[in-house]
């Protein structure tokens, strides 16, 4: 039991770190290229590290003995995270296409912040 | 366990409103977007873990999961919206 | 394979995919009193069978026994995208909490072999996931890639080594 919550605690904790440099990166980089690459990388890994954190501690805590609905949850836990690794990708992609498409212009070094 | 899943809500909630930042005040719709991307899908991991700290995580779990859809899709109506001035083409 | 039971093929993977799904996200199979739940897997049927006769081409597009070695090298390359994804986010860590952020973005232009749909896919999300680049545009006729990278490194990687390129397409056999 123990030693479930110490696992369960290091995926959440590195989980939420991973998210936090995902933040840091989305107010500190020059401009809005350079964001996307600090949410569409960080955000996705923290995000995905969390979900599992809490799929196995469902699945070793709430699991055993409960009626079928609640044992499914890990499997909607495992859909949502194949989920995020297919559409926050895509998603930042689609941002980009449109930022690209519209003439967003990249910052290149020694310019200015935008 | 309650306590730590009550900590990481919070600190989810705090980067939640330091991403806040980027949607009110970033220069430019696209860092908006972007910003409203980013909190829609941190929604997603609040919701989940909100339901873990009631202790029954099998009520939640159908509204993060309807939730990650409904924000991917939004997000991707927005940048089709601004990149050609509609959404059905 | 004539072009009628292939569509026949798709229409029922598709069914047995989606009856899966629903069966997996509802959970009511059986009642109380232990008999079969009719309500919920009866609208489960209808439902799947409206989407596959609906949507069968998106999901099925070739034969079964392709499609299952595929899937298996498919989740040999996955392992070795997660790895990748460790990676990056230590990349980007490294450059976002760097003092001085090391950048220097630049946009670069390389052409594939690729063509099929699910290949174009997992290699541009593979792309946005590894270290320092970001998919923005995908010409699905000619394989055409335009990156945006963060420094020159992870640009080179893509460029010179292609090591991704030619996992992705090992993969789906598209040399």
């Amino acid at each position: 039991m123990v030693l479930i919550d110490v696992i369960v605690i290091l995926f959440l904790a590195a989980g939420i770190i991973f998210m936090f440099t995902g933040v840091i990166g989305l107010l500190r980089l020059p401009d809005f290229y350079t964001r996307l690459h600090a949410t569409g990388k960080c955000d996705t890994l923290g995000e995905v590290l969390i979900i599992a954190g809490l799929l196995l501690y469902h699945f070793f805590v709430y699991s055993p003995g409960a009626e079928l609905s609640v044992k499914l949850v890990p499997v909607k836990l495992l859909f949502l995270i194949v989920f995020i690794f297919l559409a926050n990708p895509t998603a930042t992609h689609a941002i980009m296409k449109a930022a690209y498409k519209t003439g967003v212009k990249p910052w290149k070094k020694g310019d200015a912040r935008m | 366990m309650i306590e730590v899943f009550l900590a990481i809500a919070l600190l989810i909630a705090l980067t939640i409103l330091l991403s806040l930042y980027r949607a009110a005040l970033g220069p430019g719709v696209f860092n908006r977007v972007a910003a409203i991307n980013v909190i829609g899908t941190k929604t997603i991991v609040l919701l989940v873990i909100i339901g873990f700290y009631f202790g029954q995580p099998w009520f939640f779990i159908d509204i993060a999961l309807l939730y990650a859809v409904l924000n991917f899709i939004g997000t991707l109506a927005f940048a089709k919206y601004l990149e050609r001035g509609e959404v059905w083409s | 394979m004539n072009a009628k039971s292939g569509k026949g093929f798709g229409i029922l993977v598709t069914f047995c995919a989606m009856f899966l799904f629903w069966l997996l996200l509802s959970g009511h199979i059986i009642t109380e009193e232990g008999k079969l739940d009719v309500l919920h897997v009866g609208a489960g049927i209808i439902c799947s069978a409206i989407i596959a006769l609906i949507s069968h081409d998106l999901l099925v597009k070739e034969k079964g026994e392709k499609m299952l070695s595929k899937s298996f090298r498919f989740v040999i390359y996955l392992g070795w995208e997660l790895w990748q994804i460790v990676l990056a986010n230590f990349d980007v860590a490294y450059r976002v909490l760097h003092p001085k952020m090391p950048i220097d973005p630049l946009i670069i232009e390389f052409d594939t072999s690729l063509r099929s749909d699910f290949a174009l896919v997992t290699l541009a999300n593979s792309i946005t996931l590894t270290p320092g680049t970001i998919t923005i545009l995908v010409d699905p006729e000619k394989g055409k890639f335009l990156v945006h990278a963060i420094a020159k490194k992870p640009a080179d990687a893509l460029l010179v080594d292609k090591t991704m390129q030619k996992k992705v397409a090992d993969v789906y056999m598209e040399w």
